[in-house]
């Protein structure tokens, strides 16, 4: 093995870096913002709210992100009036369409882990909101929400990791992303060991950190659960 | 019946029996690579508990796709130079073989996990009640851990299969004419892209249906025993 070649390539890989750090945090932003109503409505007893969001959730969770993507970057294009619409100059970008498939996957995983969170919160806390006279909106923003966002860290944390392992997928959509450079180095030398192992500790040193920050918000926010 | 989507019907049923076993063979590999890695983390000596360590770690802080690619590619530069060295000649690294050994190497890190938590989930009460009746090691292995294991199992087993489908989509980018790359053989063909994914979406949608009904008999089934 020839990692002399990574090193002439370092460059390369480190904009990839750069590429897959700026899709995993707009993607977690935008799927986050989404997943609060979308986890607040599936988890409502109010049928017309919950279905909806529900539907969503099963669809996304239950269909691959490959094929998400591919039918927002590849499949749109078959419709002319969108092609011709002044939405194209978005939908023909593989960078946005990217963050679209990406947020929207997120968006879904994280609703569901925040549904389970909300449905379980300590039915005291929830009588002591009522108690309090809180409107059923004072009652989400000062009492469920806080204690179910917390009590979904840790779950939330994994989700961050796949999520981090899920844009690869933008390098297979004809972005330059960590995988996307590591595919250039290896068509460029032949070198499938150098390029994908050193992609490989890159990705590692990620989700090492992703896992080591995770720790530090846990014991930030759960201060309060620890015994 | 042929005439639905441009009589392409055919080709994608053809390429989600090849997902299926793509699915299913993985599934196997990666079920012995599980309890492989459980019993060394568990039981095993300091040596096979550190390689087993690092496997589940390790495996599930790079993305999938970056292992299939080291691999596929990998493992060809490896097969052309042992074959170089015997004079075999070139031989193709088979997408089918490279895809099932990811899948199962990936997922084995997964059930191992799994396992692992199901075997310690077992109380020791009747692991310790099994000695008390006189039982061989063996048999309270096969009569007490093993069947209180698969009814902690369940959950996580089924959540690993239907990741594991999802991601058997993969293969499709390294080049296995399974159900993904029969959608855009027939979508490009026909341009109708949208088309093609979204049934292909709809056929894991299907195959995710079927699973859970599969889980739900399944935890009926060894649900014995607890009220």
């Amino acid at each position: 093995m020839d990692f002399s070649i990574i090193f002439e390539n370092l460059p390369l890989l480190f904009k990839g870096l750069n590429l897959t750090i700026q899709l995993l945090i707009i993607s977690l932003i935008l799927g986050f913002v989404m997943a609060i109503p979308l986890a607040v409505a599936a988890a409502s007893k109010t049928t017309w709210l919950r279905l909806p969001s529900k539907i969503f959730i099963y669809i996304f969770r239950g269909t691959p992100l490959l094929i998400q993507i591919f039918i927002i970057y590849y499949g749109l294009s078959q419709f002319e009036w969108l092609r011709e619409s002044f939405l194209w100059v978005f939908f023909k970008e593989a960078y946005w369409c990217a963050i679209l498939a990406f947020s929207l996957n997120t968006a879904a995983y994280t609703a569901e882990i925040f549904r389970g969170a909300i449905v379980q919160t300590p039915k005291g806390e929830m009588e002591a909101a009522v108690a309090c006279g809180m409107s059923r909106f004072d009652q989400y923003r000062h009492v469920i929400l806080p204690s179910a966002l917390r009590r979904a860290i840790p779950m939330y944390g994994n989700e961050v990791i796949f999520m981090l392992h899920a844009t690869v997928l933008a390098g297979v959509i004809t972005l330059v992303d960590l995988f996307g450079a590591a595919k250039i180095i290896n068509s460029r030398h032949y070198a499938p060991f150098e390029s994908f192992i050193s992609a490989g500790v890159f990705y590692l040193a990620l989700t090492f950190t992703i896992v080591f920050a995770f720790k530090l918000i846990e014991s930030h926010f759960l201060k309060h659960l620890k015994r | 019946m042929t005439e639905i989507f441009g009589g392409y019907l055919p080709l994608i049923l053809k390429g989600m029996v090849i997902t299926v076993e793509v699915a299913l063979l993985s599934l196997v590999f990666s079920l012995i690579l599980g309890i492989l890695a459980a019993s060394a983390r568990l039981y095993g000596g300091p040596i096979s508990k550190t390689i087993a360590g690092v496997y589940t770690t390790v495996i599930r802080g790079i993305p999938d796709l970056v292992l299939m690619m080291l691999i596929f590619f990998g493992g060809q530069v490896l097969v052309n130079k042992v074959g170089d060295k015997f004079g075999w000649g070139y031989i193709d690294i088979d997408p089918f073989i490279a895809g099932v050994l990811t899948i199962g190497f990936i997922f084995g890190a997964y059930m191992g996990e799994t396992f692992r938590g199901a075997i310690m989930a077992v109380s020791k009460g009747e692991i310790e009640a099994g000695h008390a009746y006189g039982m061989t090691s063996f048999q309270v292995f096969t009569h007490i851990t093993f069947p209180g294991m698969v009814r902690h199992a369940i959950p996580g087993f089924f959540n690993n299969w239907l990741v594991l489908v999802k991601t058997t989509a993969l293969v499709s980018v390294i080049g296995l004419e399974d159900m993904v790359f029969s959608a855009k053989i027939a979508g490009d063909t026909l341009r109708q892209p949208f088309t093609f994914y979204m049934l292909v979406g709809f056929l894991f949608l299907l195959i995710t249906a079927v699973s859970d009904l599969a889980m739900r008999y399944f935890e009926r089934r060894y649900r014995f025993g607890q009220s």
